[in-house]
């Protein structure tokens, strides 16, 4: 867990890219492992978001994982933050099923969905930092149009 | 089946009279195959959108409002909003007025400066197009209209982030059996299995497309829309099934996008749920709008017999 929360958010991608890559037979011979993987790049996902807010990370857990925490911590006072709930959701979803049976011939191609979901969880916070600096991530244009009409006003 | 919804107001909203216009005439054909009908609000306005809804969350209420009280001077007690993004907003007008004082004042000024009736919470429920089948019709209504069965066609129903969102404007959601789930939403693969559809379990079907990123970050919008796509063809799907014009149109045009710019080609389709349904009703591609769409689709309606 520790390495993984060291890793940036293009490292985390990264690593996801792998996953989805990966052979059938790699993914199936350290499928346990690779599910507790996949859920803690989700967690360094929303931890980047929670340091780029200021925020410490938490390390408590909402339904027994840390990641529904983390979610719920970085929905706080930005409601549209609860566009990604579901894909975190799906991200403990995946990781159940293959930690739960991980001999099912179905294994790999859960991982391999679980990655895609980590993937879009991480493009959509990127996103989100992307545009943190012009507002909400509804309609980003916001405080950008606001200080377009400042100098305007004072003219 | 219920008698309820069979005849109730339409408000199309902006982005079907545009980009979404396959939309509204798959909506409007398929309620006319199915013996449904639509009365359009007269004189109806833009919903407040995303725009107004940041800039002024109470003139957003008041312009959704005023939708409403069309629909009860009309005399209709529902309306129905194919658009998640109007869907969303006139759910969160109504909530907003039931629970919300200084929305009722900003709603009761601007609705007497305009000159028109004031909006009161709970006259008029708003229902998306989704609700509007499958109450008017439900599945086994549409299992014995069907001509062209969906028999064969892998789906993955992608519902989008307003339909859903968030929960608390939404309070028939979430009610048990029969509901729809803000979680897990399932209507449309309800009705698209009634079909004939076999729906894939899709596990971005209320991930975000990108929509609001488009014209600030084009390129974020491009990765996540490539993202939903490739994970639906990791799926099976050889379709998407879609329930909303804004997340439409950019799963369409970043699917071109991301050809052009990241090299990423992609095969899935991208078609409306009612454009779907309305073929599986024997309508035909033209009359669904499929000529419309940015996406070509031709080889898969061919090639599953549903023109």
């Amino acid at each position: 867990m520790a390495e993984v929360r060291t890793r940036s958010l293009d490292e985390a991608s990264a690593r996801l890219d792998e996953v989805v890559a990966a052979p059938d037979a790699e993914l199936v011979a350290a499928a346990s492992g690779l599910a507790n993987e996949l859920l803690a790049l989700g967690e360094a996902t929303l931890e980047t978001w929670l340091i780029a807010r200021g925020e410490t990370p938490t390390d408590r857990t909402v339904e027994g994982f840390r990641l529904l925490a983390l979610h719920r911590q970085g929905a706080r006072g930005e409601p549209s933050f609860n566009a990604c709930r579901e894909t975190c959701r799906e991200l403990v979803y995946h990781h159940n099923l293959v930690r739960l049976d991980p001999g099912n011939p179905e294994t790999a191609r859960r991982l391999r969905l679980g990655a895609m979901v980590g993937k879009h969880l991480a493009l959509f916070i990127g996103g989100k930092l992307e545009v943190a600096g012009l507002g909400e991530f509804c309609c980003s244009s916001r405080p950008l149009r606001q200080s377009e009409a400042q100098p305007a006003e004072t003219m | 089946m219920s008698g309820k919804y069979k005849k109730v107001a339409y408000y199309p909203g902006c982005a079907l009279e545009g980009t979404g216009h396959a939309y509204n005439r798959s909506t409007k054909e398929l309620g006319k195959a199915l013996g449904l009908e639509l009365a359009e609000l007269k004189n109806w306005n833009c919903c407040g959108a995303m725009e107004v809804k940041n800039v002024d969350p109470k003139l957003q209420t008041y312009l959704s409002a005023r939708n409403l009280s069309i629909a009860e001077d009309m005399g209709f007690e529902t309306v129905m909003a194919p658009c998640n993004g109007c869907y969303h907003n006139l759910k969160k007008a109504e909530y907003d007025l039931e629970h919300d004082q200084a929305s009722r004042e900003v709603n009761a000024r601007l609705s007497e400066k305009a000159g028109h009736n004031t909006y009161a919470a709970g006259k008029v429920e708003t229902i998306h197009a989704l609700d509007w089948i499958k109450e008017a019709i439900g599945e086994e209504g549409l299992k014995v209209r069907v001509k062209n069965s969906l028999k064969g066609l892998k789906v993955a129903n992608y519902y989008g982030c307003m339909y859903t969102r968030p929960r608390h404007i939404f309070p028939e959601k979430d009610q048990g059996p029969g509901s729809e789930s803000t979680s897990k939403p399932h209507f449309m693969d309800d009705l698209l299995a009634a079909a004939g559809a076999e729906n894939v379990d899709y596990p971005l079907k209320t991930a975000c497309c990108g929509g609001a990123h488009t014209l600030s970050d084009s390129d974020t919008s491009t990765k996540l829309v490539l993202n939903l796509l490739t994970t639906a063809e990791a799926c099976g799907a050889d379709v998407i099934a879609t329930e909303c014009p804004t997340c439409h149109t950019g799963l369409e045009m970043h699917q071109v996008r991301a050809e052009k710019v990241l090299g990423r080609k992609t095969s899935v389709k991208i078609l409306y749920f009612t454009q779907l349904l309305g073929m599986a009703l024997g309508l035909s591609p033209r009359k669904v709008g499929v000529h419309e769409n940015m996406s070509d689709s031709s080889d898969l309606i061919r090639a599953k017999r549903l023109a």
